[in-house]
């Protein structure tokens, strides 16, 4: 019913438009990471694996990755440590409240993530808030100097930031168990914790992979956080593309770990769409 | 099963301190005389709102931060609409190609978008300015719109656009007579998600800057300098607008759903 001019006036625009500000982006990326930059700082458009040579022989980008993989690591299993069983209280201890209580859940992805890193360095800091607590209660004498400016309070902050991002999917896979379900399963004489290992966690995994994915994703690539609060110690590997980016002048390798990370995350999505596939199949 | 359900509750609890403890103090810090840290909080005061009201820098960026927001929208919503019904009503080789580029900006790190931005804003010889954030939060957006707009697409029964179209109506009277009518809720409730992410945005303008500042970013300026309780007063409003925000957007889609089921 639609002929070939509506077509192609409903799609041109949208077409060019991805085109031009994603797809070419990202291709650029690509190119950038295989040019160099000459001694008088120059971009050469050479064609070559300088970069990834770089990435490869010097130690401390396979460094600075793994401890980025480390924190993303951390902050999705504790994120889903505290969600998920928050999520299972709502969805079957909870009913009056159930919806407002949700609500609560959800209210601080809204409170902007700049404003949420600031909360946490004001309440970390030497002088902050926590060590004034301290020691006004007489627990520590000397203000603790390690808890702002490490991993610990990368981890912190970004499992604050993504607790309610993994809580969302979590939720929503539980929310829509048939009671039914559970109410059989007791019948047939199976135990709270049979029910809940034999039918409520197996249904509830498209929720987790969903939810860890998307924290593991973006803590990944973080790089505000760490700047923030992270110190010397707890620079992730995007801190290091921006600095590349800026004072240190290397666009190529820069982008070189740029495509890193994007292969990284296609990869990781890709691996968790098709075994979430499997898995809705069974 | 008693003493389960008691750790359980206890959990719960905890999480939502967990959650809310920070945003509290930082609220509370924001009328503390003292500057923001330390413990109690002494000298309660509205000083740093008064000077908050005399920041000129800081309007500005607030107001630059809207005019972002605003411009994004409307880029985001034209071209989600405009995507979602190519998806929706198109084949075309790359189809599956062109959905992925649409969600990517969604899913991946604003890191990796905003790089990828600023490459070809560099290349083309594009001077950075507020321009260059709009376009790019206007891309990265159109990911929203998109999954919204298609998704109230595929419920729309296509009979009511058929008969629009076989009494006589051209495409463009059926689109805004017919289909657009039924594209009032999710274009309201993208709109506005999409709104309160722009003003909030970081990552992506983060390389996208160009001498002008938008909230966000002159916050994050700010940051370097040393911090006074106008950080948290300014973190306090906007914390409060986002809640005004999102109980508007909670209403309006209460009132349509309530609408369209009677």
């Amino acid at each position: 019913m639609y002929t070939k001019g509506y077509k192609t006036s409903i799609s041109l625009l949208p077409l060019l438009w991805v085109s031009i500000l994603l797809f070419l982006p990202y291709v650029l990326i690509l190119c950038t990471s295989f040019w160099s930059v000459s001694s008088d700082q120059v971009l050469v458009h050479t064609w070559d694996f300088s970069s990834y040579q770089q990435l490869v022989t010097n130690p401390m980008y396979g460094k600075v990755l793994f401890r980025s993989a480390k924190i993303a690591g951390t902050v999705t299993l504790l994120a889903l440590f505290l969600a998920y069983p928050l999520a299972y209280f709502l969805s079957f201890h909870c009913e009056k409240q159930q919806k407002w209580l949700y609500q609560l859940v959800i209210l601080p992805l809204w409170v902007s993530y700049l404003v949420r890193g600031y909360a946490w360095k004001t309440i970390l800091g030497g002088d902050g808030v926590l060590n004034g607590f301290l020691q006004y209660m007489h627990i520590t004498n000397e203000p603790l100097e390690f808890l702002l400016y490490s991993p610990f309070a990368v981890v912190l902050t970004l499992t604050h930031i993504y607790t309610p991002f993994v809580f969302l999917p979590v939720y929503a896979a539980l929310a829509h168990i048939p009671k039914n379900l559970l109410e059989a399963s007791h019948d047939l004489g199976a135990s709270h914790f049979n029910t809940f290992w034999k039918v409520i966690f197996p249904l509830s995994i498209p929720g987790i992979l969903t939810g860890s994915t998307f924290a593991f994703v973006l803590t990944l690539g973080d790089f505000l956080a760490p700047q923030m609060v992270g110190g010397a110690s707890g620079m992730m590997i995007s801190n290091v593309v921006v600095s590349l980016f800026g004072a240190a002048y290397n666009w190529p390798l820069g982008s070189a770990i740029a495509m890193v990370i994007l292969l990284l995350v296609v990869t990781l999505l890709s691996v968790v769409n098709r075994y979430e596939k499997k898995w809705s199949m069974k | 099963m008693k003493q389960g359900l008691h750790w359980l509750t206890l959990h719960s609890v905890l999480i939502y301190g967990f959650l809310y403890l920070p945003i509290g103090i930082l609220i509370l810090y924001s009328f503390n005389g003292q500057g923001v840290g330390g413990f109690p909080p002494k000298d309660l005061t509205f000083d740093w709102y008064r000077k908050l009201f005399q920041d000129d820098a800081l309007w500005e960026a607030v107001f630059n931060s809207f005019w972002v927001a605003l411009a994004s929208v409307g880029i985001a919503l034209s071209l989600g609409t405009l995507a979602a019904l190519t998806l929706h009503r198109v084949e075309f080789p790359g189809k599956a190609l062109f959905r992925q580029l649409v969600l990517l900006p969604l899913i991946l790190p604003g890191i990796i978008t905003g790089l990828a931005l600023l490459l070809i804003f560099v290349y083309a010889e594009v001077s950075l300015s507020l321009w260059t954030i709009i376009l790019g939060h206007g891309t990265v957006f159109i990911s929203i719109a998109t999954t919204e707009i298609f998704s109230a697409l595929q419920k729309l029964p296509p009979s009511q656009e058929e008969a629009s179209l076989d009494l006589g109506a051209n495409y463009w009277t059926t689109f805004w007579r017919v289909t657009f009518p039924n594209l009032r809720l999710p274009l309201t409730a993208s709109g506005l998600l999409i709104f309160t992410l722009s003003l909030d945005e970081i990552a992506v303008s983060f390389f996208l800057i160009g001498r002008t500042n938008t909230l966000p970013l002159e916050i994050w300026s700010r940051l370097r300098r040393g911090i006074t309780p106008e950080i948290n007063a300014v973190s306090t409003l906007i914390f409060l607008f986002s809640l005004v925000l999102l109980t508007v957007s909670y209403q309006l889609q209460q009132r349509f759903t309530n609408r369209s089921t009677p």
